[in-house]
């Protein structure tokens, strides 16, 4: 009698549990989710944007981290259960994601119109964050002959000592290729060709045992920074935090510098797009923006951003006159095409 | 249970007592079950679906077939010999276009490209400039014109051999092997081929991991079920804290200790024993010794546990009827620590095929192991096809070696521990 009577009681109490962590889920409603690239941007994103938001509009919101991948969108918005609402991607994300119906279709005149943002930030599924480089990084202290481009970048025995690439082709084969000769604006024509493709990595032979390869954007600074490596390829707004945050003396080529977009996109199916596009809104605006720029430098997707910071601050971005004059814009056409046969060769080539 | 079976044994004489005794055995047979429900749910919820599903995925093939239907039932018949006809152009033009509409032909584009390099282009040029409906007798014409790629007879084989709804294709692909345009399998291009070669990495690696833990492992194991209980935990604590400590650290420690400007080279060069630093990281060398290190408690704790078992008096026998040390070493105990070592190396070989963390942070790009593969597919490219291949594959050669290992040491175990 007495066992049955625990028995009851004790499905009585699963039961009780059950249904209430089902309410729970079902019922709370959820804060707007924010993510973005964690580090040392997302700490400038939280100063510039996070906080003034959270203060001003009154809207819960949190913000997270990611590193990037369509396999994770795809996961998420598939799913059923996306957990978040706003995400920071990169420009093959974008286009991806925009073809597979991943993302909602932005809707400008919440944000300001297409008007107030710069032409390439303009997408019909996002509205582009931050414009930023990958430069040739290396530290002042270390090297008293500095670099001039990606040609000295393989000239071992100029500058000796290890060199810092991204583990893939992606920007990989585009740095061999300028360090080769070709003209930044002519490496995606010279790239198409299967000839191109060899000569690249031909190049990439030279220095093959001369290179440690990084895979996440915070390894380039501490690669430089332990001397593990005399040169890097590095995201230009790290090598300055780095130099702001603490205290190093690094420096950077931009001849030759591979420059990308970063865009806002929200998830399809997301229960905050008000607060979304109120978010969203409020990161477009040049004042908030400018505001960024001052914290980490990379180049901003509003066209009056620029015209409110300083001098000191401007020099320093991606979108410099002097800083953009020779660069170029990584294709994402290009690599949408080509980045599982070259990942491949990539590999091959590598392990050899 | 047992006494309100005897006193309902007394009360009730009609039903035989064996039947009986056979109802309270099931009923105490369902209670035990009862107990285990909840874990085989959880297991199967947890562990035998996913890994249903991504057997699954690795052969599921149904994107082309639900972005184009028309196409892949106007090629259902087609012999692949020549250009498929006039039927399958205006089929694809119309599907072209329903799919561009209903914005779908990534999906499409994504799966074909995958077969034929540049399929992706292919499809949306011709998307774009399919502007209407070509008009009777003219599809062939049409997309000719817009992308001469449909002139080739490879961009229609590839589409009807994505017509699934099942394929080899990814399980070709993970083993290095391809279909040419007849439909024969033949191995990869040669600067494509790389999954036999990363594999082989992989279960080289491992053993090598295996190896070194067992070597390193087996004295600490054994100085410890040695020790008196005191000193013996205090080791312990030693053998433990690694292992509650995370992995993240342990393996971000050794790049520490291991790079260029290192601890390790710099008391070297200290010592005048080297001039310019060696390389001890982001090589295979880095990668063994941070795997050995994440691994050993693995190895330690089975082994020291089967040694805790041994009794000391066997080894003083032996002693005693005149074995010298070694004989005993080899005869005696090590036979008995046969169960030990086969569940220490089983269990560091089988987590060593799965790691990646730790190479992908101290190894270059050639020590790559499988999983940084299957990482790369899943997230990054979201070719999931590949990804499940490339995990079925590493699966099924998991579950082969582990039944090969554990059919050998329990055969050296039988013969080696009884006959002696």
């Amino acid at each position: 009698m007495l066992k049955r009577k625990t028995g009851k009681i004790a499905l009585g109490f699963a039961a009780a549990f059950c249904a209430s962590a089902a309410l729970a889920t079902s019922v709370q409603a959820r804060d707007l989710t924010i993510v973005s690239w964690g580090g040392a941007y997302q700490d400038a994103q939280k100063k510039a944007y996070f906080e003034p938001f959270k203060k001003l509009s009154g809207i819960p919101m949190n913000d997270e981290s990611w590193d990037g991948g369509v396999g994770v969108l795809r996961a998420k918005v598939q799913g059923g259960a996306a957990t978040w609402d706003v995400v920071q991607v990169e420009s093959d994300e974008l286009a991806v994601g925009c073809d597979e119906g991943l993302f909602e279709k932005m809707d400008y005149s919440k944000i300001g119109g297409e008007a107030a943002y710069i032409p390439p930030s303009v997408n019909p599924c996002g509205v582009g964050a931050i414009l930023y480089d990958f430069v040739l990084g290396y530290d002042k202290d270390k090297l008293k002959d500095a670099p001039k481009g990606w040609a000295d970048f393989f000239d071992t025995k100029k500058i000796p000592g290890k060199r810092g690439l991204r583990q893939g082709p992606k920007t990989t084969l585009e740095i061999a290729l300028m360090a080769d000769g070709v003209a930044p604006k002519d490496v995606y024509k010279v790239l198409a060709t299967d000839e191109g493709v060899e000569r690249a990595f031909k190049k990439l032979d030279t220095i093959k045992g001369d290179i440690v390869w990084w895979k996440a954007g915070a390894q380039p600074p501490q690669l430089l920074a332990s001397g593990e490596v005399a040169m890097t390829s590095v995201y230009n707004g790290r090598i300055d935090a780095a130099n702001k945050n603490e205290k190093k003396n690094f420096g950077i080529v931009w001849d030759g510098a591979l420059f990308t977009l970063d865009s806002w996109v929200i998830l399809k199916g997301s229960p905050n797009k008000d607060a979304a596009y109120k978010f969203l809104d409020f990161a477009g605006k040049a004042e908030n923006q400018s505001k960024l720029s001052e914290n980490i430098a990379y180049g901003t997707s509003n066209k009056d951003a620029a015209a409110r910071l300083q001098p000191a601050v401007l020099k320093d971005l991606p979108t410099a006159p002097d800083n953009i004059k020779n660069a170029v814009e990584i294709n994402v056409a290009f690599w949408l095409e080509n980045i599982d046969r070259l990942t491949e060769r990539f590999n091959k080539w590598a392990a050899k | 249970m047992t006494a309100a079976f005897l006193t309902g044994a007394d009360a009730e004489t009609k039903v035989p007592l064996k039947r009986r005794l056979k109802q309270a055995e099931r009923a105490r047979q369902l209670k035990a079950l009862a107990l285990v429900v909840p874990l085989l749910l959880f297991l199967l919820f947890t562990f035998a679906g996913p890994i249903a599903g991504m057997l699954w995925r690795a052969v599921d093939d149904r994107e082309v077939r639900q972005v184009l239907p028309q196409t892949v039932a106007a090629l259902a018949n087609w012999d692949g010999k020549d250009l498929p006809d006039e039927k399958a152009y205006a089929a694809l033009a119309s599907d072209i276009q329903a799919a561009r509409a209903s914005g779908t032909l990534a999906i499409a584009a994504k799966r074909l490209n995958y077969a034929l390099n540049g399929f992706r282009s292919i499809l949306t040029s011709t998307a774009r400039n399919l502007k209407t409906v070509p008009a009777p007798g003219t599809a062939k014409e049409t997309l000719d014109k817009i992308n001469p790629a449909w002139r080739e007879r490879t961009t229609w084989t590839t589409i009807k051999d994505a017509s699934g709804p099942v394929t080899g294709f990814y399980l070709l692909a993970a083993l290095d092997l391809t279909r040419n345009a007849d439909g024969a399998i033949v191995a990869a291009p040669p600067d494509q081929a790389i999954y036999r070669d990363v594999f082989a990495r992989t279960f080289l690696i491992s053993l090598g991991v295996t190896l070194l833990c067992l070597i390193l492992g087996f004295p600490v194991a054994y100085l410890l079920a040695a020790l008196p209980p005191g000193r013996s935990n205090l080791l312990m604590i030693f053998v433990l804290l690694p292992f509650w400590t995370s992995l993240l650290v342990r393996t971000c420690a050794w790049i520490v200790l291991l790079q260029s400007n290192g601890v390790v080279n710099d008391s070297l060069r200290w010592l005048g024993i080297i001039d310019e630093p060696l390389r001890l990281i982001y090589n295979r060398f880095g990668v063994c010794v941070a795997m050995t290190h994440v691994l050993l408690p693995f190895m330690i704790l089975p082994l020291y546990s089967s040694m805790k078992a041994i009794s000391p008096a066997y080894m003083r026998a032996a002693a005693s009827l005149g074995a010298p040390p070694l004989t005993a070493f080899l005869r005696i105990y090590l036979p008995q620590t046969l169960p030990g070592i086969g569940a220490g190396s089983l269990l560091v070989f089988i987590l060593a095929l799965g790691y990646y963390i730790t190479p992908a942070l101290v190894g270059g790009a050639a020590d790559q192991m499988i999983s940084y593969f299957i990482a790369l597919y899943t997230t990054e490219t979201a070719n999931w096809g590949l990804a499940s291949a490339l995990g079925a594959v590493l699966l099924l050669a998991t579950i082969l070696l582990a039944l090969v290992y554990g059919k050998l040491v329990q055969g050296q175990q039988v013969t080696g521990g009884m006959k002696n």
